[in-house]
């Protein structure tokens, strides 16, 4: 449609990091941009990002690290779930995309030289993580926002903060064709139009009740599209981080930046003749006053190559482990964190953020006391599905594709956490921040390309019943929420989902557990149908807006089970305690959940993973036999890597 | 969201006294709740068990309160409120500071300088309205791949840091004696801009790139509204929750603002 440009637009659902690269690249080629957000752009969760930003730089590069090393690490690091062409197009892009956050005034912490500093991170035995202070998430996105903050002076991008997406708009020909959203204030149902819409709505971890995710991060945005038709991919893998602190409102992150910078993780222990561990006599005394032979370092022990830097998914099953065999501090479910034998001035320099944090929520000060931390329900790795073009040799992507990161139905892409890729069976820690960036600014090319060759009519054109039958829609949906009277508490339904889930779908599952988690589900949904909502008011009502999102959750967290019910192996973050190996004959695949309207159920399929270059190997991190030939355990720590 | 008020230790039952608005225009009124708390509650897990237990202590059914609340770990800006008259973050006003014995009392409030919305809630749109005045932004050439950005001392980015975890919560702006409410658009561009602004171009004018849009920040600042309306009361500095040295901020402008004006004076450019 060569001239319409004018009239084009382009929605972006979501502020955070995604949905910010999204709009500075959708708008740098032309196309104005609708930006959606139930908050304030600059408060979306990509602030709580703490610990940095991976990507192949000079001196990792000297010590034969690369690009290549980073994908690979990468793969392996997701159990070789994920599809490899993306994975290797982020990683040559990454170390492109940490200039321009430099250029774009992001205060990276430097060496004495004025480097760029780095540190390490989970699942790399190379120094390649740019950071921030420990509160990188909320740097980069700073400067992103910005940038958007930018186009929008120069008309370029048009805010609709506090503003809720409730649905895509989808034409005859099942393609996008706009959104319905609620200002939440005036509580204004309305439909927008555009050629294309772009969700960057972050993760679910409200399903699991409490989480490291903000209050708005409950998975609805994703829910309501795969319930108007959008494939639902590997929703099972659910990243449980392994240092959180718990807490009466939320389970606060304590960033894996602290075991880069030297953090050691123990619990207090005693060691029979036999050199086995066993619990301490008094496992709940000052930690300070336990001599270090009467410290079991289980990730150092277990894990001689990788130490206490062991990825994600496996610490957190080391920790839950050590708990359950009774030698966690107290007694109980926690273990120590310790970072207290470092010096002040460089734990201030490098980690204040998250030191700071632990003083304020815990009123104890990290300097002087090792930290008392549990895993907690964190990322998810699963997401709305989505395509890509790879080049012919799968090394990477058709650059500006118009099919890159676009979901199963036209004109509607899913860009960040909100999405499968990239990630696989397990994130390594500060892949995040890259992937979101990476979609935005990579894939934000290939919807205006998309916008651009678009074989339909403008979204101008469209009739505007369309727009209208869709907003009748969701006016209806709420009525009727409103109309119920029920004698069901909604805030007590979402807690018994949460309970739910985190029991059944998180460290460990088993077939008969996640059966019966289904079928309490099944039991909330049908509850969900009997509530009533407290406030019928037309202003600001967020009473109302939780209450539409309850069954959202609900949905979702039925795709997440089922999806983990059928997969009858362990990779990654899914462990099956009843199925303990991966099972690479029936499972390399993605799970794909697709909602039934008429059951209001997910019904699963298997489709294969593109493998590509690197073929998959057994992922032992070098515990079983460090010197075994394994790439990982053969590996020996680099010069100056570590200090 | 619906979490228990408390981890389960030190249990006892707080009286929660909320200022109530049903929308702009509406009158205030009070409301009070009784509320079951523990180690480990904090001022936004009490809001979550209220809206979920939505009884005042006379026993009547009452709306959920509507209040912000984002990251809960203080650094999305968001649930910014004012807790026994002091204004702060609510996710880390920890209960077992502010109410240590069975039946004391905890009194929530909105900011008063800006707009309420309803309840707890507030519109902020003007502290992202400012910032947008003063051209807080690095600009780029686009993001085409260019090379890294300057090179910086560890000392500069340190000063650079911490001037950057400004997340617009709006604390430095409530406790100003000289920032005022105002409900009209047209005023803000005349009214004082506030510590958080003022700091914010102190943040670009350091970055080499950002540095080149200066001289447009401090014309914005001398005028009406900008720094030299600052009166010293330096409330900001104590209230701010991630310890900006926004009274050393404000002195940098007022130096720059100063030094600019000069320089207009003589060139007249």
């Amino acid at each position: 449609m060569a001239g319409a440009s004018q009239q084009q637009r382009v929605i972006v659902v979501g502020g955070g990091l995604a949905g910010l690269a999204a709009a500075v690249r959708i708008t740098e080629g032309g196309i104005p941009v609708d930006l959606f957000s139930i908050v304030p752009v600059k408060r979306s969760h990509s602030v709580c990002a703490q610990g940095g930003i991976n990507a192949c730089n000079d001196i990792a590069r000297q010590q034969g690290y690369s690009e290549h090393e980073h994908f690979d690490e990468t793969i392996y690091g997701g159990d070789f779930l994920a599809h490899q062409p993306p994975v290797y197009e982020m990683a040559q892009m990454a170390p492109r995309i940490i200039d321009l956050l430099d250029r774009m005034g992001v205060p990276f912490n430097r060496t004495a030289e004025g480097q760029r500093d780095l540190r390490l991170f989970g699942g790399s035995l190379y120094k390649r993580t740019h950071f921030s202070g420990a509160t990188t998430g909320q740097q980069l996105m700073y400067a992103l926002d910005e940038q958007v903050r930018r186009a929008e002076a120069a008309g370029k991008v048009h805010k609709y903060e506090h503003w809720e997406f409730l649905r895509p708009v989808l034409d005859e020909m099942g393609a996008c064709r706009g959104i319905v959203a609620q200002d939440l204030r005036t509580m204004q149902i309305r439909a927008f139009r555009a050629d294309a819409v772009v969700m960057a709505t972050g993760g679910c971890g409200l399903v699991f009740g409490q989480s490291t995710n903000s209050v708005m991060c409950t998975g609805a945005a994703a829910s309501r599209c795969y319930q108007a038709g959008v494939k639902y991919a590997n929703g099972e893998f659910i990243q449980v981080h392994p240092t959180a602190i718990p807490g009466a409102d939320k389970l606060r992150l304590m960033s894996e930046s602290a075991r880069g910078e030297g953090g050691r993780v123990w619990v207090p222990g005693k060691k029979d003749a036999s050199g086995a561990w066993g619990p301490h006599p008094q496992p709940g005394m000052d930690p300070r006053q336990i001599p270090d032979e009467d410290r079991y370092y289980f990730l150092e022990e277990r894990y001689p190559a990788y130490g206490n830097i062991v990825p994600r998914d496996i610490a957190t099953r080391e920790i839950f482990n050590v708990c359950l065999e009774g030698m966690g501090v107290g007694g109980g479910r926690m273990v120590y964190l310790d970072l207290s034998f470092k010096p002040r001035e460089e734990l201030e320099r490098k980690l204040g953020g998250i030191m700071e944090i632990y003083r304020k929520f815990v009123g104890e000060d990290p300097c002087e006391f090792p930290m008392k931390i549990f895993p907690g329900v964190h990322y998810s790795m699963g997401g709305l599905w989505t395509r890509y073009t790879p080049k012919s040799d799968l090394r990477g992507l058709e650059k500006g594709a118009p099919g890159n990161m676009m979901t199963n139905v036209e004109g509607l892409y899913a860009f960040g956490e909100v999405n499968y890729q990239y990630h696989g069976a397990n994130r390594l820690g500060a892949n995040a921040l890259l992937s979101c960036i990476f979609d935005g600014l990579f894939n934000g090319e290939s919807v205006v390309n998309y916008v651009r060759d678009n074989a339909h009519a403008p979204a101008s054109a469209v009739e505007q019943g369309l727009y209208a039958g869709a907003e009748q829609i969701e006016g209806d949906k709420e009525k009727d929420l409103l109309a119920r009277d029920g004698d069901q508490n909604v805030y007590e339904i979402s807690a018994e989902l949460g309970d739910e889930m985190t029991e059944a779908s998180t460290v460990i599952k088993t077939g008969e557990r996640l059966q019966r988690a289904i079928d309490k589900v099944a039991e909330l949904r049908d509850r969900y149908r009997r509530i009533g909502v407290a406030d019928a008011s037309m202003w600001t009502n967020q009473a109302l807006s939780f209450a539409k999102s309850v069954g959202d959750m609900i949905a979702i967290g039925d795709a997440i089970l089922r999806g983990g019910m059928l997969r009858e192996e362990s990779r990654g973050s899914h462990y099956r305690a009843d199925h303990p190996e991966r099972n690479d004959e029936r499972f390399l695949k993605s799970t794909i959940a697709e909602f039934d309207p008429q059951s209001k159920t997910a019904s699963i399929t298997f489709e294969d993973v593109e493998v590509g270059m690197v073929e998959p190997r057994k992922r032992t991190y070098g515990k079983i036999e460090p010197a075994s030939g394994q790439k990982a355990g053969a590996k020996t720590e680099p010069a100056g890597a570590s200090n | 969201m619906a979490a228990e008020a408390s981890t389960g230790m030190n249990e006892r039952v707080i009286r929660v006294r909320l200022k109530r608005q049903d929308g702009p225009d509406a009158r205030p009124r009070w409301e009070s709740f009784d509320v079951p708390v523990g180690t480990g509650s904090n001022v936004t897990s009490v809001l979550q068990w209220i809206c979920a237990h939505p009884v005042t202590v006379e026993g009547k059914n009452t709306t959920p309160p509507v209040y912000d609340s984002g990251c809960l770990e203080e650094v999305c800006g968001s649930c910014t409120m004012v807790v026994n008259g002091r204004v702060r973050q609510a996710c880390s006003a920890l209960i077992d500071h502010y109410c240590p014995k069975d039946g004391d009392e905890l009194t929530l409030e909105p900011m008063t300088k800006f707009p309420v919305v309803r309840d707890l809630s507030v519109d902020r749109s003007r502290l992202f309205s400012n910032l947008e005045r003063m051209r807080a932004w690095v600009p780029v050439d686009g993001t085409y791949d260019l090379g890294a950005g300057p090179e910086e001392t560890p000392e500069a980015q340190q000063t650079r840091y911490v001037l950057s975890t400004c997340m617009s919560c709006g604390c430095c702006l409530e406790a100003c004696p000289q920032y005022t409410l105002e409900t009209d658009e047209e005023a803000w561009d005349r009214a004082f801009v506030g510590a958080a602004v003022i700091s914010q171009a102190r943040y670009f004018n350091m970055h080499e790139t950002g540095s080149s849009l200066k001289k447009v920040r401090l014309t914005e600042l001398s005028g009406p509204g900008g720094v030299s309306d600052c009166g010293n009361a330096q409330n900001c500095v104590n209230v701010c929750p991630k310890e900006i040295p926004l009274t050393e901020s404000i002195a940098a402008i007022g130096r720059q603002v100063t030094a600019h004006n000069i320089r207009q004076f003589f060139s007249g450019d």
